[in-house]
């Protein structure tokens, strides 16, 4: 098929890299009007650095003022609040508070407020500890100070993705998966080279998070950046944990990260991290049981009562950071080429704002998609009414996030079918509950072969 | 089969302790006894343990799992109970009002009395806390059961084995008829767990057992291809494997505990309960494996039985008055953590026969010394894979 294609007209975009960024770029250019094909490397989408994250819808109100990452957090918020209800995508309103555990955090809070007014999130409210406690019994009683940030929100990582780059392939994107770029030429049009077969296309756009470095080797040469990995280790805890906190609690950030969060989940559960480790190795994200531990216990530290809650699942993932703190965003017009790099931590809030920031960097005189299709995502907030709810769901196949048979047998089918059982996870949460698969692995392999129980 | 909105006992799991329970509360002459299984068939864990002897004991002769499930099932809807698969119970409200999932949507049951049996599941690779990255073909034994046996699966050539509890050896005789040879077998403690002739398994098979030995890390891409062991002097090394079995590690499956306003034992993660097996909301009761992970299926069956006749005294002249019941606080005073669980937890007027008739116990480790228990004091001399029963204490 690839060789096919590339002796006929050749694409408007590429997009390299099948991450939050990719899919949501992918998106915009479909829906501008351009013919696009996304290059994933790897057998499914989404199994880079958008497969961890801590799922956090920001305001950008801790950015830093100005910054690229600024513009795009705030314009990607805005747009997933415009086009979420479309699509079945769910928000948790939940907010946000930064908590000051000592007089000198608490010297800090009013700059950071400050901050946050200055980048125009102008409703944060100072809080005594009273006030903090009022709102969050559960927290450690020796908290100073904190403020509240009522917009920050939670969404489901993988839905969000999900929706986007199927709303492209619905509208004429192609995706191909096990696609590394290995090489390319421009020419007046780039020529790809890809295990799937050689690519031609008007315009090359590196999404490729933390490969971005690389592939702006293999393919100009030379790259602003230099990615090296932050790993982020998680702990999540059992749903009957998510009684203990209502908003998203933040520490007060240092310079290198925005340290570690304990926040519900969308789908009902309770999440404590992520850690920031710098490290060399951009495909293995080692769970360290120390640093687990240290995790668990920070979070008993903010949430006392976090003590006696069971864990269900611990994750590790790896962030495209770099020598630089702002998005990496740069365009060469005369190569047809725009570089996406180092989006470090707030890919998924800024995803569809970064869309559009580099679709403005291209000149390409497509004309938009006068109605285009519209998908609904399968529903699986756990605040919503699911599957389970509903007659004719044909049963539950995995108990512990109550996920059916009518669901399982749906995310097999589509363009955006998964290829690997972590796809077929992301898309269902099969596996993913308290048992982590005790019950339900046969089944689960049973649907991933297309043979549902 | 439609679902009723009343039931005289709702039963929550039809695993063995959940059949018996039916079947038992049926030949006592409750009229209407219904099973809520979630899974499409009825049957329990055991369904997929081909090779066990079950049943001795409850029937009389050995038999499979697979058997032995069919069996527990047919006595219980001969004896008139009603088994309803792929239905969940959502919700455990007060006095016995369940909401339930079906096929067809939401349904609201109230039962006048509710036994929970839902069973026990293995601790995960992720709650022990294991390092590494997350391969495929890490798998409890409960998960490679019916992938091997259903399935027809072959997950993998060369696994590693955590655990030496009973049912480990279980998972290593499935890896073999899986065409699988592990390549140990691991064991944090100084010495192999499980009793009987189960060891004698592994040296047959010239798999080695490393006992006082962790699992530090699990490594692969979307295969295992290795493991980190330390031993007990520190010493880590690497073992190449293509899978890894977590197995043991038993804990009761009671998520639905959480907002049913019935207490939780943070020790046994069970419920609490009473010497009639009864939660603290006194319209539910529980039996098997719920109760405290892992009793054996014949067990599980036994005190299904036994329960059944709690519940059934329940409805037909009412048991001791809930409210009178007392705490009885077990401890194992000089060695604080030693205790795994004990159980009943509280005990009301003895004036019905118990569904309990011991206070069951079990240690995390090797302990000799002083246990008491309520008033009574005594001498323990445990090990973590013996159950020890005593005499219920006497409270004042």
């Amino acid at each position: 098929m690839g060789a096919a294609t590339s002796s006929e007209t050749p694409y408007d975009v590429a997009v390299i890299g099948a991450g939050v960024i990719g899919c949501a770029i992918a998106r915009r250019f479909t829906l501008d009007g351009a013919r696009v094909v996304v290059l994933e490397k790897a057998p499914d989408i989404l199994d880079g650095a958008s497969k961890a994250n801590s799922a956090i819808l920001h305001t950008g109100f801790d950015a830093p003022t100005g910054s690229l990452e600024l513009s795009c957090v705030q314009a990607g918020h805005a747009e997933y609040e415009t086009i979420r209800e479309a699509m079945n995508l769910p928000i948790d309103r939940c907010g946000a508070l930064v908590l000051a555990w000592d007089a000198a955090q608490a010297d800090r809070l009013p700059d950071l407020v400050a901050q946050g007014q200055a980048n125009g999130v102008d409703d944060l409210e100072m809080l005594t500890r009273d006030q903090a406690l009022a709102l969050e019994p559960n927290l450690a009683p020796h908290l100073h100070a904190a403020f509240r940030v009522p917009r920050e929100a939670l969404i489901d990582p993988w839905s969000a993705p999900h929706a986007y780059l199927l709303q492209a392939l619905l509208n004429g994107a192609e995706l191909r998966r096990n696609a590394e770029v290995t090489s390319g030429h421009y020419d007046g049009v780039w020529h790809l080279q890809t295990p799937t077969g050689p690519v031609r296309t008007a315009h090359v756009i590196n999404a490729a998070g933390n490969w971005g470095d690389v592939v702006d080797q293999r393919l100009i040469g030379a790259s602003a950046f230099t990615i090296r990995p932050r790993k982020g280790q998680f702990v999540v805890y059992d749903k009957s944990a998510a009684r203990l906190a209502r908003h998203i609690l933040l520490p007060v950030p240092t310079d290198k990260t925005k340290g570690i969060v304990v926040c519900r989940t969308i789908w009902g559960n309770l999440l404590v991290g992520p850690t920031a480790e710098d490290q060399e190795d951009r495909t293995t994200a080692d769970l360290v049981p120390e640093t687990l531990q240290q995790l668990r216990d920070k979070g008993a530290e903010i949430l006392p009562a976090l003590a006696a809650e069971e864990i269900t699942t611990v994750y590790a993932g790896l962030r495209p950071a770099c020598e630089h703190k702002d998005y990496q965003i740069s365009a060469r017009p005369e190569q047809g080429y725009v570089t996406v790099g180092a989006i470090r931590s707030t890919g998924l809030s800024s995803a569809l704002g970064t869309a559009a920031h580099v679709a403005s960097l291209v000149t390409g005189g497509w004309t938009a998609l006068p109605d285009p299709v519209v998908p609904e995502i399968p529903m699986l907030a756990e605040t919503e009414t699911r599957d389970w709810q509903r007659p004719g769901n044909d049963g539950i196949l995995c108990h512990c996030e109550r996920v059916t048979r009518r669901e399982a047998k749906a995310a097999m089918q589509g363009p955006l079918a998964p290829q690997t059982a972590a796809g077929l996870k992301r898309r269902t949460r099969m596996t993913m509950g308290r048992c982590q698969g005790f019950h339900c692995t046969a089944a689960f392999e049973a649907c991933l072969n297309g043979d549902a129980p | 089969m439609t679902l009723p909105d009343m039931v005289d006992v709702a039963i929550i799991g039809a695993g063995p302790a959940g059949l018996s329970a039916a079947r038992h509360l049926a030949e006592a002459g409750i009229a209407s006894v219904h099973v809520l299984e979630r899974e499409a068939e009825a049957g329990g864990i055991p369904r997929h343990c081909l090779h066990s002897p079950f049943g001795l004991r409850e029937y009389g002769r050995p038999m499979t799992g697979p058997a032995y499930a069919r069996l527990n099932l047919r006595r219980a809807l001969s004896a008139g109970a009603q088994v309803h698969t792929r239905v969940t119970v959502t919700t455990l409200g007060p006095g016995g009002a369940l909401e339930l999932s079906t096929p067809d949507g939401l349904h609201q049951l109230r039962a006048r009395a509710v036994i929970l049996a839902t069973g026990a599941r293995e601790t995960s690779r992720a709650a022990r806390l294991i390092g590494g990255t997350k391969p495929g073909g890490v798998l409890t034994t409960g998960a490679l059961q019916p992938l091997v046996h259903v399935n027809g699966a072959r997950p993998f050539l060369a696994p590693l084995i955590l655990g030496t509890e009973l049912v480990s050896f279980s998972a290593l005789l499935t890896c073999r008829s899986a065409g699988a040879k592990p390549v140990a077998m691991v064991e944090p403690g100084p010495r192999i767990r499980a009793r009987w002739t189960a060891p004698l398994l592994p040296r047959l098979l010239g798999i080695p057992v490393l006992t006082g030995t962790e699992l530090l890390a699990i490594h692969g891409g979307s295969q295992v291809t290795g493991a980190t062991l330390r031993n007990a002097t520190g010493k880590t090394r690497e073992i190449a494997c293509d899978g890894v079995v977590i197995t043991g590690a038993f804990r009761p499956e009671s998520a639905l505990l959480a907002g049913s306003g019935c207490d939780k034992d943070p020790r046994s993660l069970g419920p609490v309960v009473d010497q009639y097996a009864r939660l603290t909301d006194p319209a539910y009761f529980a039996c098997g494996n719920a109760l405290r992970g892992v009793e054996t299926a014949g067990a599980c069956w036994r005190e299904g039985r036994r329960v059944a006749r709690s519940v059934a005294l329940a409805l037909l002249d009412g048991l001791p008055d809930p409210q009178a019941t007392r705490t009885i606080p077990a401890d194992t005073p000089e060695a604080p953590g030693a205790l795994a669980y004990a159980l009943p937890h509280r005990l009301a007027p003895d004036t019905a026969p118990p569904a309990l008739p011991h206070m069951q116990l079990r240690v995390t480790r090797d302990y000799s010394g002083p246990l008491t228990l309520g008033r009574d004091q005594g001498q323990l001399h445990a090990r973590p894979d013996r159950r020890i029963h005593r005499p219920l204490p006497r409270m004042p």
